[in-house]
């Protein structure tokens, strides 16, 4: 069953993952280079400071936009889970727990 | 889990913005073994979650017909789950290699944000230490370091320690997902497309700062639901980060 090709390693893919790797390890970087760069004042660093959960929440609503009852259910859910228990495992586990038997009710 | 055990290189929180801001920028900033430690425990259970989306990310690699070593290199070299399946899902015969690259960058440049945003911390350390850690940070334990250098702790190891369970729980599910990919059906019956998703509210709800988080994350939400209609990729995340940042640059003072 395990034979070579699970180890085939094609010359184009592995050329197609390096250029991803490069331009993923540069946007990594190149933001904190820049600021070294310049000088960071405080009204830049408030600005700087929302970016957490800013980009959380960026990253969260359009995704949860376009789910369903289930997945709103399921995020609720992880949300109470989180506020309750502060446990990150807990919290996933009821979610995706919660969002496969809530798809199969909706 | 709890790294109350790790109390040495903690300092004393402020009650005051201005006074925590000011020691973020003369407090010395640690590089240790034990902050890899105490990074490394307390994203193991967020690594788990990802671990979830990184059998997606196998499954659905082997189905455009990676091999599992090709898979596990991908996640091994290239670290950022979001673009490794997006990149998947552009796979075709032949490899559209421009698309590929430049969505990857695209979807990734939100990372130049948060990269930034770890530098009042990470300017004191070295640049190995600095341009090292970075190569393992993903939007999981990049969100538990900034929790942490809040929370008023020094730890500049802590970005690399939980980069590290990041990257084994990454690469370790990809290989079980790249060789389970053809038993397994679709991913979305066990909920594992949900992972991510469920991630990111646990995380949300730690970042929760109290009422003066609500307007750069209303703006944020309004912004990458906005762009998301609109535009192609995952230019919302950058466009929704940046729009809350601008808001807070201009009401700094106000």
């Amino acid at each position: 069953m395990i034979g070579e090709s699970v180890l085939a390693l094609e010359p184009i893919v592995v050329g197609v993952i390096l250029a991803m790797a490069v331009v993923t390890y540069a946007t990594k970087t190149g933001g904190l280079w820049l600021v070294n760069r310049i000088e960071v004042s405080d009204r830049l660093e408030a600005g700087l400071s929302v970016l957490p959960g800013a980009i959380v929440i960026a990253i969260l609503g359009p995704e949860l936009a376009a789910g369903g009852p289930a997945e709103w259910g399921a995020a609720g859910l992880v949300l109470i889970v989180m506020w309750r228990t502060e446990s990150i495992l807990l919290a996933l586990g009821t979610g995706v727990a919660a969002v496969v038997l809530l798809r199969g009710l909706f | 889990m709890q790294d109350d055990s790790e109390t040495s290189d903690r300092e004393p929180t402020t009650a005051s913005g201005s006074d925590e801001r000011a020691e973020a920028s003369h407090a010395p900033v640690t590089f240790n073994r034990r902050g890899i430690r105490a990074g490394l425990l307390t994203c193991v259970p967020v690594a788990v979650g990802v671990a979830g989306y990184g059998v997606a990310f196998g499954v659905l690699a082997s189905q455009v017909g990676l091999s599992v070593a090709e898979a596990a290199l991908m996640s091994a070299l290239v670290v950022a789950g979001a673009s490794q399946i997006i990149a998947v899902e552009l796979w075709a015969d032949p490899i559209p290699v421009t698309a590929i690259v430049v969505t990857t960058f695209a979807i990734n440049l939100r990372y130049s944000l948060m990269g930034a945003a770890l530098q009042p911390w990470f300017r004191r350390l070295s640049a190995p230490q600095a341009y090292g850690s970075l190569f393992l940070m993903a939007d999981e334990n990049w969100a538990l370091t900034m929790r942490d250098f809040r929370a008023g702790n020094r730890r500049g190891a802590f970005l690399l320690g939980s980069g590290i369970a990041i990257w084994l729980f990454w690469v370790g599910s990809t290989v079980v997902g790249a060789l389970a990919g053809e038993t397994i059906g679709d991913p979305a019956q066990y909920g594992f497309d949900f992972v991510l998703a469920a991630v990111f509210v646990a995380l949300a709800a730690e970042l929760w700062e109290g009422r003066s988080t609500l307007l750069p994350w209303v703006v944020s939400l309004g912004t990458a639901i906005t762009a998301a209609e609109f535009l192609p990729g995952r230019w919302y995340i950058l466009l929704g980060g940046f729009a809350a940042a601008l808001l807070e640059v201009i009401r700094h003072d106000r």
